[in-house]
Formats: C-alpha cells, structure tokens, sequence
C-alpha cells in the first residue's frame, strides 16, 4: 500500500539489548534532561508585580475624553450606539446651559452614558464611529466585580481624569492613545 | 549507688531529643516547600512565591489551612483505628531519627556531649524495624476508612513494603559484612578513617536506594496514593491535620531515609577529604553537622528530581522489579562480598 505521508515511520521491534534492559542509562539521560530546565528560562510573568506591555493596537475598557481645557468631548449623538454590534451602549442627551461652556465642549451634551461590561465585545467600532474624538478604547481591562449590574458603567466610571485638576492621572489614562488624538 | 542517675545526661539527652524533632519537623515542613518549588523548576514554572520573601512561609500557610479544614471522620469508619493511623505513621516516621549520629562530639560546660541520641549497637537492625512498622499506619488508616480505594492503597502499600523490604535487608547484609558492625556511629567512625562504603558497595547502594524509595512511597513506586487510580489511596478518606499527618510523615520518611543513606554510604557527618582531627572538637562537630546536611539535602533533591522525571510503575511491573530483579540482584551482591572477603584475606 502506497503510505499516505512521507513522514510514516517503521516501528523497531528488535529485541532490547542488555544496556536497554538495565533502564539506568535511559533513567539517567532522563533526570539529565529534567535537569537542563533547572537553567531554562522562565516563561511566567510576576503578574501584579510586573505587567506585559500591550500591543499599540490593544483594545480594552472604554474611555470618555476631555479636551486640553477639560470639557468633555462628546455630544452625545448616538453614533457610538449605533455602531455598537452588542448593543452595550446608552446614552441620553442634554443642552448646555449657560455658565457651563467650562464643562462641556459643544451646545449639546451627554447627561447619561452608560456601557453595558458584560455586554461590550471590544470591538472598537464606537471609537471608529466618534466624529468628535470623544470616546476610545483604553489600556485598562474591566476589573472583577461581585454583582452583574455592577458592571454597567456609568460616565462618573468612564470619564477621563482632569487634565488640569490631574494631569498626571490623565496621561495615565491617555496612555499611547494621546498621539491619537492629535492625528485628528 | 548503682542506679544513680546522672541528671547532666537526662537533661542532655532531653534537650537533644526537642532539639532533633524539631529541627526534622521544621526540615519536613520546608520540604514540602522545596518538593513544590523544585517541581516548579524543574517543569519551567514559578512556584509558590506569594506567601512571605520567596514564598518562604507557604509551609505555615500550608499547615494554617490544614488545621481549619473541617474534620471529617466516615459514619462507617472504626474511629479509633481511624484516628490511630495517621499518628502511627508519624509515630514511626519520628521515631527513626533516635539511632542517627548527627555529628560528632560537642564539648560544652566542662561535658563531653554526644550528638546521638542513643547508640544502639544493633542500630541498623533498629531502622530496619521502625521503617517497616511504618506501614502500619497506613495499612491500618486505610482499612479503617471503610472505603475500598482506601483499601486497595493499603493492600499495595502492604506488599511494596514486603517486597522491597527483603531486598533492602539483604543488600544491608552485604554491607555489615564490609564493616562488621550493626552501629551506625561505628560505621561513620570506620568511613571517617577509610573510605566512604559507596566504594565498597556501589550495588549494594544502588538496590539500597531504589528500595528506600519504594518504602518512602515516592514515586515512581507511590502506587499506594496514585492520585489518578485510586483517587489518593490510603488517605481517600482523610481530611484535615490527619490528612496533613499521613502527608507529613512521607516527607519525614523521606528526610529520614536520606538521612540513614547518607550515614551508611556516604560518610554520615565525615567531611570529604579532610581531617577533623586538625580543627576544636567543637567547630569540627558543627562542620560534621552541616557536612551531614549538605548530603541529606542532595538526596532529598534526588528523591524530588527522580519524582519529576518518572512515571509511575504499573503494579506487576513493581512486583517483577522487586522480586525478580533487586532480589537475585541483592543475593549476587551479597555474594560477591563474601567472596571478595574471602579473597583478600
């Protein structure tokens, strides 16, 4: 029969010869090599202590942005929503009063936005759907939580730190995205 | 006054007994550490690193947990046989280290202090003893568990110890015929003046070695437990400090037997190529002592090495190496010393 592979390999069936029957020399090359990984390199990361560096591409909890003076940026049009494919996004629009042009960027506002953790797929596609460079996906993972509507973030959890009250927080925040935002 | 007592010698000899407990406890409790974290490096893992610098307190958390867990003693159980395995395992594995010569003599307070806790002049026959009654504990726990795992773990047990123990005597035959003493401090006194008996014996050794592992239940003969047939064998039913005791006294064994094999081969507290004679009695009984340890520590790392490179035997073929092969092995050996006695006469 013609073989299927040419990896086939024919199995020895010959006797073992006396060296072979001891099993100590097999014993031996055996704890040999068990040995050698005494020196091998170890491939565990220290988690807490030390954390893997995300590829700049990486995609993970979502964040609301300010602009340098620290308005928020999103007007809440509902793109985002829209172009959710999980349906994890809601959000409920407001007018800007006078006096609060400190607060928010444009005349129309986001009184509530809301995204559903359990819900969220990662995709990035509110952050593709955003004309106003309002919302992005962040370095940060949605930490464990006890209770399932715990993990409905409301804007106080998905806003961006204040970049003049904290601006170290908010560079932390910002992460590797900031080159971002100024491409747009 | 013939039944004076010497008061000195009680107190000596008690502190010595705590001393020697507890430091084979304290080096039974680390074992479990090193058993994890050499499994660990050996498999390119971590290893336990949380509890402590180093993880160096995961023994205590480990023995914390133990104490917390729930007690749990089968309906059908004996309780009294239940309770009793458990502590004759540890029993015998503690009662092992009274014959071993830990160094040479300290001179303290004016008194020549023996770091032996008692030279029995029929000291090897003395562990050959204690080690076999070691499986009583388990045959014993397990039976009493009333569960037919429990049973079949103690049934291996009974017949690994048998099987081995024969070969382990009479590979010890050969040896008493090289040194002509049952003691193991005479033993150590004739290494420190010769050479070191694995010379003399390197077969003898080998069948040694193999067999202490089978009665220390380490792998590749841990058949008694077998995690995956028998779902952990003789201590199925044990939970709590008694699953932690029966758990305990195979790393005791363990220290122990390296212990016993290091003093009947290796040169016990002799350091190798150097005269003791030369330094203060004193520091040379603590170098005897670290000397000692170095050598135990390499052998309880052979026993965690040989466990991670293994596999289990499966049972005929434990019984066929046993009686087969480390038997006419052991009787050959045991022959060839006498003729090689005879010869160089």
């Amino acid at each position: 029969m013609q073989a299927l592979t040419s990896k086939a390999k024919q199995v020895s069936r010959k006797p073992m010869s006396f060296t072979e029957r001891m099993y100590l020399p097999a014993i031996f090359k055996g704890m040999m090599i068990t040995f050698s990984h005494i020196f091998k390199k170890k491939p565990t990361i220290n988690y807490p202590e030390k954390q893997r560096p995300f590829s700049p591409v990486f995609r993970g909890m979502q964040i609301l942005n300010r602009d340098e003076e620290g308005r928020e940026n999103c007007t809440a049009c509902g793109l985002c929503a829209v172009a959710c494919p999980a349906e994890a996004i809601t959000m409920e629009a407001a007018e800007r009063q006078p006096g609060e042009e400190n607060l928010y960027r444009e005349e129309k506002y986001a009184a509530k936005y809301e995204i559903n953790m359990l819900r969220c797929i990662f995709c990035g596609l509110c952050e593709e759907a955003c004309p106003k460079d309002a919302i992005y996906l962040s370095e940060t993972f949605a930490p464990a939580d006890y209770q399932r509507k715990q993990f409905v973030y409301a804007k106080n959890e998905l806003l961006i730190p204040h970049p003049k009250e904290n601006p170290e927080a908010y560079k932390k925040a910002l992460g590797n995205r900031s080159n971002k935002s100024t491409v747009n | 006054m013939l039944l004076a007592i010497d008061l000195g010698l009680v107190i000596e000899k008690l502190i010595l007994i705590v001393v020697v407990i507890s430091a084979s406890l304290v080096i039974a409790m680390y074992t479990t550490f090193a058993e994890r974290k050499v499994a660990a490096i050996l498999q390119d893992r971590r290893g336990p690193n949380r509890a402590g610098p180093f993880g160096l307190l995961q023994p205590l958390a480990d023995g914390l947990k133990l104490f917390f867990k729930e007690e749990i003693i089968p309906n059908f159980s004996n309780k009294f046989l239940f309770i009793l395995g458990p502590a004759l395992a540890m029993l015998t594995a503690m009662m092992t280290s009274a014959i071993i010569p830990w160094g040479n003599k300290l001179e303290l307070f004016g008194r020549e202090i023996s770091l032996q806790i008692t030279d029995v002049n029929v000291g090897v026959l003395y562990v050959f003893g204690v080690v076999s009654l070691g499986v009583y504990g388990i045959m014993i726990g397990s039976w009493a568990s009333n569960n037919k795992f429990s049973l079949m773990g103690g049934l291996r047990a009974a017949s690994q110890i048998i099987s081995y123990e024969l070969a382990m005597g009479i590979s010890m035959i050969a040896l008493l015929m090289v040194t002509g003493t049952l003691s193991l401090k005479e033993m150590v006194v004739q290494q420190q003046a010769g050479y070191w008996n694995i010379v003399k014996q390197p077969l003898g050794f080998l069948i040694f070695l193999i067999c202490a592992f089978a009665e220390c239940n380490r792998t590749p003969f841990d058949l008694p437990e077998a995690e995956n047939e028998l779902i952990g064998g003789y201590h199925t039913e044990y939970s709590s400090m008694k699953l932690g005791f029966f758990l305990f006294a195979e790393y005791i064994n363990m220290f122990v037997s390296s212990v016993i094999m290091a003093t009947l081969f290796f040169g016990g507290y002799d350091i190798p190529f150097f005269n003791e004679a030369t330094l203060s009695p004193n520091i040379a009984a603590i170098l005897g002592i670290v000397a000692l340890m170095a050598k135990v520590v390499f052998f309880i790392f052979l026993f965690m090495w040989v466990r991670w490179t293994i596999p289990r035997f499966r049972y005929d073929q434990l019984m066929h190496l046993g009686w087969r092969i480390l038997i006419p092995l052991a009787l050959f050996n045991m022959l060839a010393t006498g003729a090689s006695i005879l010869y160089f006469q």
